[in-house]
């Protein structure tokens, strides 16, 4: 029984995930990606074959994606990301037509359709405001470790109105409220809201009607989740596996190839 | 045709192209060392016709300006501009010819003479505002000519409607005041036969210039609408009227039929076959084009082609026993139509999308300009209302290499490609291919 892998080198984090022919997910590994991106992609890859307890041998096709997708040196090919989180989603939740994928650096609303084909996509540009980074700021100018964010965020009855777009400024701006004496949680939430408007933003440019799945390491903060339900007026998907969900399209598309059921879509 | 062969004249446009318009960087050269001065003119409504029967030299400031992007020195005038206090946001063309105004006019493709005299069209709001600066810096004339447009693209009139013949007159007592302003600067009375003769090469260079367009619904596309396709466009410009210019357009269909008769293409294995809408991406004119070439993708239409050649793209034909009536009626026409290619492009490309075979529409906003680029999410949403074309949606700058992020238009340039990849494969699986 082949295996096939899906490395996803982001900005922030490198993550890996092994799939068996059932598709189901047997190893899976999250590391920082750091300075070295090539070291960064064969240890998440490694890693998750060890968790997997199946040996190298054994994986068929590796497909890389996200930014730091080329220097997947070991793998076959390459897939962007905006398809392989919409493939990861649409294979989660079948009923998904549009994905919000929030990442360290950038924020995308992807439209698909119900074999995960992309329709359509949006994304931050040129500026991180909107998306991961936005929340590390404030986790830096805080002093709170970034899981506790959202949690911290969710006690707030009177949250402010973060005015700033701009990441760096927003840093600047959340010592201005704690210099004015508003409470952490306050000053959190309103950090919360403003990257969900510019989701929303995005995601009014993509239209979605239907089911929403919600991925990227963003999503495992359930300040986020909530603030994002609300505006929406609607719940979203989440799975357990959503900071994964780029791994695991690249490792749907790598079965693919194995399976020869589908024409590769990646570049050789 | 017997007589020409292959290695002659394939390609022989793009060549030839880059030849004569070498040959008129040097003539501005000569002018401008000769201290003689030239008319400013804009690529949307040159009014060509009427000053090449007082022989003035021409400049088209936005293709100096984006010779500067092509040529990797744009940053260079951008921020001399700057410095100057001009904002980084506002249009990139006004700021790279502002800071070669500053620095005597010395140009990488050599120098170009001051201006002596302004002419603009409506058809782009930051004309007035870039012509005025040269008005205030040379106190020269700047001569506007309003042309009544639609701004509503299927709501046109058309010869013989009681509102054209109106809106006619009203640019024919422009072009009238324009006739009245060169022969005071140049001391020359007009000729009508002179312009009998420009509005001749004219009416050849449209028509050709229609033909070659049309000619590329040919598969393997016969030239890639972005890249080649902006040679020719320079060419339409500036050689607008005279028999250098009938001379290319013709060549140039020849070559255009020739390589149609042979199967011969742009690219070797054309996968996909693409339109392109806005200005393109000058900062990194042949990568940008690279990383749609390199997935088998080939521009066969662009909008650019259609309003930054004034709306000549439609080949109206001036009747020469009413010069200036014609005139008129064509320059009412034309740039109305270049207004309607910026800003509902999708009209022309649904309406042509079966002939070229579309697979897909790139749009190409741009930062520094908004006239081009303001409507066009809303337009791209009309686009994807009336048909099931892909269409990919990619923000940079025309100039301004500052705000062109490469990695981020490569990851969206890609994305696109495995979506269209994805869906031809699956056409030829449910096809049965």
């Amino acid at each position: 029984m082949a295996l096939a892998a899906g490395v996803d080198v982001g900005s922030t984090q490198t993550k890996a995930v092994i799939i068996n022919e059932d598709l189901k997910i047997i190893g899976r590994a999250l590391i920082d990606t750091g300075a070295n991106v090539v070291q960064a992609a064969e240890k998440a890859y490694f890693k998750a074959l060890n968790e997997s307890k199946r040996r190298e041998e054994e994986v068929a096709y590796v497909i890389g994606t996200g930014y730091g997708r080329y220097k997947v040196t070991f793998g076959n090919t390459q897939v962007t990301e905006i398809s392989c989180h919409g493939r990861g989603a649409v294979h989660m939740y079948p009923e998904t037509r549009t994905v919000l994928d929030m990442g360290g650096q950038d924020t995308k609303a992807i439209s698909v359709s119900e074999i995960g084909e992309i329709v359509d996509f949006c994304m931050n540009d040129k500026c991180a405001a909107g998306t991961g980074r936005f929340l590390g700021a404030a986790s830096m100018a805080l002093d709170i470790p970034l899981n506790e964010l959202g949690p911290t965020a969710l006690k707030s009855e009177k949250p402010v109105k973060i005015s700033t777009t701009c990441t760096v400024f927003a840093e600047s701006e959340v010592l201005s409220w704690l210099g004015k004496g508003k409470k952490i949680e306050d000053i959190l939430l309103g950090v919360h809201q403003s990257i969900s408007s510019r989701s929303l933003a995005l995601l009014r440019r993509v239209g979605f009607n239907d089911e929403i799945t919600f991925t990227g390491g963003v999503a495992k903060n359930i300040g986020m989740v909530e603030v994002l339900t609300a505006g929406l007026g609607m719940k979203m998907n989440v799975s357990d596996e959503s900071h994964y969900m780029g791994a695991l399209g690249a490792a749907l598309f790598a079965m693919d190839h194995i399976m020869e059921s589908r024409i590769p879509v990646g570049e050789t | 045709m017997n007589s020409v062969t292959k290695k002659g004249i394939v390609g022989r446009g793009t060549r030839e192209g880059a030849a004569l318009f070498r040959d008129w960087f040097q003539d501005l050269t000569q002018k401008a060392e000769d201290d003689e001065t030239a008319a400013y003119v804009f690529v949307m409504g040159s009014i060509a016709e009427i000053l090449r029967v007082f022989d003035m030299p021409m400049v088209f400031p936005e293709i100096n300006s984006l010779q500067t992007a092509v040529r990797h020195v744009a940053d260079d005038f951008l921020n001399t501009a700057e410095d100057y206090g001009y904002s980084p946001d506002i249009c990139g063309y006004v700021k790279a010819d502002f800071a070669m105004q500053m620095q005597n006019g010395n140009h990488p493709m050599g120098r170009i003479p001051k201006p002596g005299i302004a002419v603009l069209t409506n058809a782009c709001n930051t004309y007035f505002k870039w012509a005025e600066i040269w008005e205030r810096i040379y106190d020269i004339p700047m001569v506007s000519i309003d042309v009544p447009a639609t701004r509503e693209a299927g709501t046109r009139t058309w010869p013989g409607d009681e509102q054209f013949e109106r809106e006619k007159k009203y640019v024919k007592v422009q072009l009238e005041e324009l006739i009245e302003t060169c022969e005071g600067l140049t001391g020359k009375k007009f000729d009508v036969d002179r312009l009998r003769e420009v509005l001749g090469h004219a009416n050849t260079m449209s028509r050709c210039w229609k033909r070659v367009l049309e000619l590329n619904q040919s598969s393997p596309s016969l030239f890639n609408a972005l890249t080649d396709g902006t040679v020719y466009l320079g060419m339409s410009n500036v050689f607008r009227g005279t028999p250098e210019g009938a001379r290319f357009f013709e060549r140039l269909v020849e070559e255009m039929e020739y390589m149609t008769a042979n199967g011969i293409g742009t690219l070797t294995d054309e996968k996909y076959r693409l339109s392109f809408i806005g200005v393109p991406c000058y900062p990194i004119f042949r990568r940008f084009n690279e990383m749609f070439t390199k997935w088998g993708g080939s521009f066969v239409m662009s909008s650019y082609l259609w309003f930054a050649s004034g709306g000549t793209n439609i080949g109206v034909q001036y009747n020469l026993d009413d010069p200036l009536d014609s005139l008129a009626e064509g320059v009412l026409i034309s740039v109305r139509d270049a207004m309607d290619s910026m800003f509902h492009p999708e009209l022309t490309v649904l309406s042509q999308a079966d002939d070229f075979n579309i697979d897909g529409v790139v749009y190409h906003p741009i930062k520094s300009c908004r006239t081009t680029s303001a409507g066009m999410a809303d337009n791209r949403r009309m686009l994807m209302e009336k048909s099931d074309l892909p269409s990919l949606f990619i923000e940079s700058d025309m100039m301004d290499s500052r705000v062109v992020g490469e990695a981020q238009m490569k990851n969206r340039i890609d994305a696109f490609f495995e979506g269209l990849a994805s869906r031809k494969a699956r056409a030829a699986v449910e096809g049965g291919g």
